[in-house]
């Protein structure tokens, strides 16, 4: 069979429905990624038009453009847009488009989840934009600091679309960064182990286990300040035994990892970029790994940083000091690293390679001046002025979207098949770099002449009048080349001719797809020996193409990829993925309308929502697996792998493992809440403590401990061949009666309205209810699995998984109930 | 003397940290001059290898070299080096400014709320006054800072830097103004539509003035 029969038979099997339908039932990943960047371009566009209009604003002093009340939104929905709806959404969208490809495979992990994660970010993003159009936007401040944001002095909808639509718009990150885990650790080409990765993917795996740490505290926030305001319970209120710096430990511990979830995958571009444009390799691939690595665990150190003028004592600021300035060592590491990697080989100044330049120069400014403000006294004067505003957008600007332009630049070829033709690039180039060191180098000096950030006037006589207006100005420019971006993009979509494959003569193996890429990605998938298989070995395309890989037979009628072992790259077992279907969409529009039910509080449509979601969820789960044993199959090359479903460690099993990871720190942020409040909030101890039960604190561990092991005693029955449900049936039984123990502890709290210490555990306690209930409707959809015949002692991939759930609720139950009990029981 | 300089530079201004009337503003000040200078020779030295990076004719080194140079020499022990002096000198200046027991110390309280503040004085109980606060110059002054309603911020630029008026916590501030004088004070924590315009002023006295405002002579 030659290599275009090839083509035509795989494409049958990968291709999306044809149109604009395909958009809505499509979960193949070269589709969603390039649906994720357009979007968040459009919504880059949107933040960007704020952006002029906030300096507009400022041009003059005593500007009476907007009041306000308006200007509050403006600024507020600019940084909201530009971090949540642009900045992660773009990394998501690059990296869902990249990794398969880089990584030498057909799909990410869970193609419908890929979808799903796309529809949230749709819809909720929809949200945020309908509270602009309407004038209700979010005016808070892009960090929403309560009490401000609190019912009393936000009392209108506004705090509400933010909460609520940012809520929703995470999913899609908690879903990316689950995704790109097991996609990256598992879904390789067989050989390429750990140290043969693609640098990006390093990056991209950092990044995405820096989204399961460092979401969950901002989430725990959003909800309790939801509660607050939607139900009265007080978690902010000194007066009532909350306290406003818990929102500030929360969004913070969120806020500062947030930067480096931003840069880390900016740096990944530039690794794979810059040794391309200097025909060289990159220098001290370890040190940059070993560097990203540190850079992520340093980053969860030091978000108290944003809170140096909240009068927490001053040896406590000297760690976070410490930790701050510590943390531009593997920065540094990682720019030396790229500055040598020019001096090893010959940069050559293409567009990519400009882009590139502006990113040093910005971003080693915005490197500088953000060690200052990492310096305690000097932060007293800066923080919070324009000073703090200037150095945000040298890291953001430099840091994220000149990258992210040179990997545009870069791999525009790919996405597109064509080559540049009009020259507009270089010209909007130095539009934006002009423009923008013209807008924020001379604030920084403003700052310091005492312009605060978020004020909407000035006086002529304050002395800022001469910078605002070169800001104004140069805004104005930088705005125009990014325009010119975006035309010479569309032009060259458009109308550009056809170019060669591999243009730059990259070692990577995204240059090994055809240019655009077909649905399916690789005709058989390569045997990878080396970190640049395409570098010495032109004709491995072709190879490819003609079936000479893995799974390079063309009469399978399912999509099918391979996974490998994490660290060594040895092939694992074989993956069969779920086709084009509207399930996704589905299930995200029902959970938007479970959002949408509690932004404009029609209570009785929440229940249904909530139904609607396990309903969908049901049937998401139900329509995967088989009712017979499909055995090993052969994988070509003479291998041959059992399928996923027919071993214990299934890509579900990864996904659970990496989404508990984010549930657990979850759960971790509202134990440190609660003691937060304990030793800092002003009104402690409370009136009165939880009256303590020991027959609810015995009914509720029985109850998990026996739902645990019967669990883990069903899986062990299938595999022996027997039935497996009665151990399910008793873990099931033991399950119900862990949730019947924290729904009375739910309503024996005392006064959750009274205090936060009877709010907290409402919260504490509701949370363990909604895993137990989770977990005993798992544990009743794999009892279905079992009388439906999907499980045998071979199709055992199910067990393990809810074996996961359950032994997670045992130990959240346990931990709630004794931090619920202990006070009462020692007071 | 020092403001004619201070002027030509466009450091001068109501608002200006830069042209500081106190010691803890001119620590501030200082710090920032040292490491502006080590900024722009940072970033001098960065611009210079990436503009050498493209002269052509370089002498070829093997990757263990660049990873020497580069990666040990210039990433590790350079950023180090740098960054643990520019540490220590703020952790001691940072020292410097804690408000420390002293003699003529005097206390007042500050009290912000949309979008006002008010400001009591431990030594004349019952005195309150708006958005006005009136300090000795000369003497350190120990602000209490606390919040009605919604978090604010307490910041006389020339003064001192600034710190977060928190409901339910009292933050204390020591600024000094080192002659008499008025200087523009500021909320700097942004706290809803009044924002810009939520500014007080401090008036410093000498010695005669501060006894007689204590004496309820002046407004």
């Amino acid at each position: 069979m030659n290599a275009l029969r090839r083509h035509r038979k795989l494409t049958r099997v990968w291709a999306s429905e044809p149109g604009w339908r395909g958009w809505f039932s499509t979960v193949n990943h070269t589709d969603v990624g390039r649906m994720f960047l357009a979007t968040s371009f459009f919504f880059f566009l949107v933040g960007g038009v704020l952006a002029m209009l906030i300096r507009a604003q400022l041009a003059t002093p005593d500007s009476a453009f907007v009041g306000p009340e308006v200007y509050n939104q403006l600024f507020t929905m600019h940084g909201t847009i530009m971090m949540f709806l642009f900045a992660i959404p773009t990394f998501e969208g690059l990296a869902i488009y990249l990794l398969p490809k880089m990584l030498g495979t057909r799909d990410l992990a869970f193609p419908r989840l890929t979808s799903y994660g796309y529809w949230c970010y749709f819809f909720g993003g929809g949200m945020m934009l309908f509270s602009l159009l309407f004038g209700i936007a979010p005016d808070g401040g892009w960090f929403m600091y309560p009490p401000l944001t609190g019912p009393l002095y936000s009392p209108g909808i506004n705090t509400d679309f933010w909460l609520i639509g940012i809520t929703f718009v995470e999913i899609s990150a908690i879903c990316a960064a689950v995704e790109f885990c097991v996609s990256i650790l598992r879904y390789r080409a067989p050989g390429m182990s750990l140290d043969k990765m693609p640098i990006f993917a390093w990056y991209a795996l950092v990044t995405s286990l820096m989204i399961l740490t460092g979401f969950p505290p901002l989430i725990l926030g959003s909800v309790l300040l939801e509660v607050e305001r939607a139900f009265g319970l007080p978690f902010f209120q000194a007066d009532l035994g909350g306290d406003s710096l818990l929102w500030q430990h929360l969004f913070w511990l969120f806020g500062h990892p947030e930067v480096y979830i931003i840069f880390l995958p900016a740096a990944g571009v530039i690794s794979t970029v810059l040794p391309v444009m200097c025909r060289t390799t990159l220098l001290g691939y370890g040190w940059v790994v070993a560097a990203a690595v540190a850079l992520a665990f340093l980053s969860f150190g030091l978000w108290v940083h944003h809170m140096f003028t909240t009068g927490i004592p001053h040896m406590g600021l000297a760690f976070f000091s410490a930790a701050s300035t510590l943390v531009a060592v593997p920065t540094g590491v990682q720019v030396f690293a790229w500055i040598g990697t020019m001096w090893k080989g010959q940069p050559q100044l293409r567009l990519p390679m400009l882009h590139i330049l502006g990113f040093f120069v910005t971003f080693v400014m915005g490197g500088l001046t953000g060690v200052m403000v990492a310096i305690v006294p000097f932060d007293w004067q800066a923080h919070d002025t324009a000073f703090v505003t200037a150095h945000l957008h040298y890291v953001l600007f430099g840091g994220f979207v000149f990258p992210i332009l040179a990997g545009i630049y870069y791999w525009l070829p790919l996405f597109t098949g064509r080559k540049r033709f009009f020259r507009l690039g270089e010209w909007a180039f130095a539009l934006i770099f002009v423009g923008f060191h013209g807008t924020f180098l001379a604030m920084h000096w403003v700052g310091l002449l005492g312009q605060r950030r978020r004020i909407e006037t000035y006086d002529a006589d304050a002395g800022w009048t001469a910078i605002n207006f070169v800001s104004s100005v140069s805004g104005f420019i930088m705005a125009i080349g990014l325009a010119m971006v975006l035309i010479d993009v569309l032009l060259h979509w458009v109308v550009a001719v056809r170019g060669e494959r591999n243009p730059w003569h990259a070692g990577s193996l995204e240059w090994v797809t055809m240019n655009p890429p077909p649905a399916y990605n690789f005709a058989s998938l390569p045997h990878v020996d080396k970190r640049e298989p395409l570098a010495g070995d032109p004709d491995l395309p072709v190879r490819l193409a003609k079936g000479e890989g893995y799974l390079g037979d063309p009469f399978v009628t399912w999509r099918e990829t391979l996974t490998v072992e994490a660290a060594s790259g040895r092939p694992d077992y074989l993956v069969i993925y779920p086709t084009n279907t509207r399930l996704p969409i589905a299930l995200a529009a029902v959970t938007g309308l479970f959002f949408l039910s509690l932004l404009i509080k029609v209570y009785w449509l929440t229940p249904i929502a909530v139904f609607g979601v396990a309903a969908l969820g049901w049937w998401w789960v139900w329509s995967q697996g088989r009712q017979s044993d499909l055995g090993p199959q052969d994988v070509g090359r003479g291998l041959s792998l059992p399928p996923s479903g027919e071993t214990d460690r299934s890509p579900g099993w990864w996904g659970t493992a990496f989404l508990l990871a984010a549930n657990a720190t979850f759960f971790g942020s509202l134990i440190f809440g609660y003691a937060f409040l304990w030793t800092v909030a002003p009104a402690w101890p409370p009136p009165e403590w939880l009256e303590p039960s020991l027959l609810e604190l015995g009914l509720g561990v029985g109850g998990v401990v026996a739902g645990s092991v019967g669990t883990r005693v069903a899986a062990r029955g299938n595999r022996t061949g027997g039935a497996g449900s009665s151990g399910l049936l008793i873990g099931l039984a033991g399950t119900v009666v862990a949730a019947a123990a924290l729904s009375t502890l739910m309503l024996r709290v005392p006064a959750p309205g009274g205090h936060a210490y009877g709010a907290t555990l409402l919260v504490l306690a509701g949370y363990a209810l909604f895993h137990a209930l989770l977990t005993g409707l798992m544990q009743v959809f794999l009892i279905a699995r079992i009388r439906r015949g999907y499980t045998s002692p071979r199709r055992r991939a199910e067990f393990p998984i809810v074996g996961l759930w359950a032994d997670y609720l045992t130990v959240i139950v346990v931990l709630s109930l004794v931090v619920a009990h202990l006070p009462g029981m020692l007071g | 003397m020092g403001a004619t300089p201070l002027a030509l530079a466009g450091c001068d201004g109501p608002l200006s940290t830069v042209d500081p009337a106190g010691p803890a503003a001119r620590t501030i000040a200082t710090l920032w001059w040292v490491m502006l200078v080590g900024a722009v020779l940072i970033f001098g030295l960065v611009a210079g290898l990436l503009a050498a990076a493209f002269r052509r004719g370089r002498q070829t080194r093997d990757d263990r070299w660049h990873e020497r140079v580069w990666i040990v020499g210039l990433g590790l022990g350079f950023s180090m080096a740098i960054l643990a002096a520019l540490l220590a000198s703020g952790l001691m200046a940072g020292e410097r400014l804690m408000p420390r027991p002293a003699a003529d110390t005097v206390g007042v309280r500050a009290e912000a709320r949309r979008w006002s503040w008010s400001f009591g004085y431990d030594a004349a109980p019952g005195r309150v006054t708006e958005d006005v606060l009136h300090i000795p110059a000369g003497r350190p002054v120990d602000v209490a800072i606390t919040s009605a309603d919604v978090v604010h911020s307490f910041w006389v630029p020339r003064l001192a830097g600034k710190l977060d008026a928190i409901p339910g916590h009292v933050n204390v501030l020591r600024i000094e103004a080192d002659h008499p004088g008025t200087y523009g004070g500021l909320t700097a924590e942004y706290n809803g539509e009044g924002y810009a315009r939520h500014r007080f002023v401090v008036v410093a006295h000498d010695a005669a003035g501060w006894q007689a405002f204590l004496r309820g002579e002046t407004e």
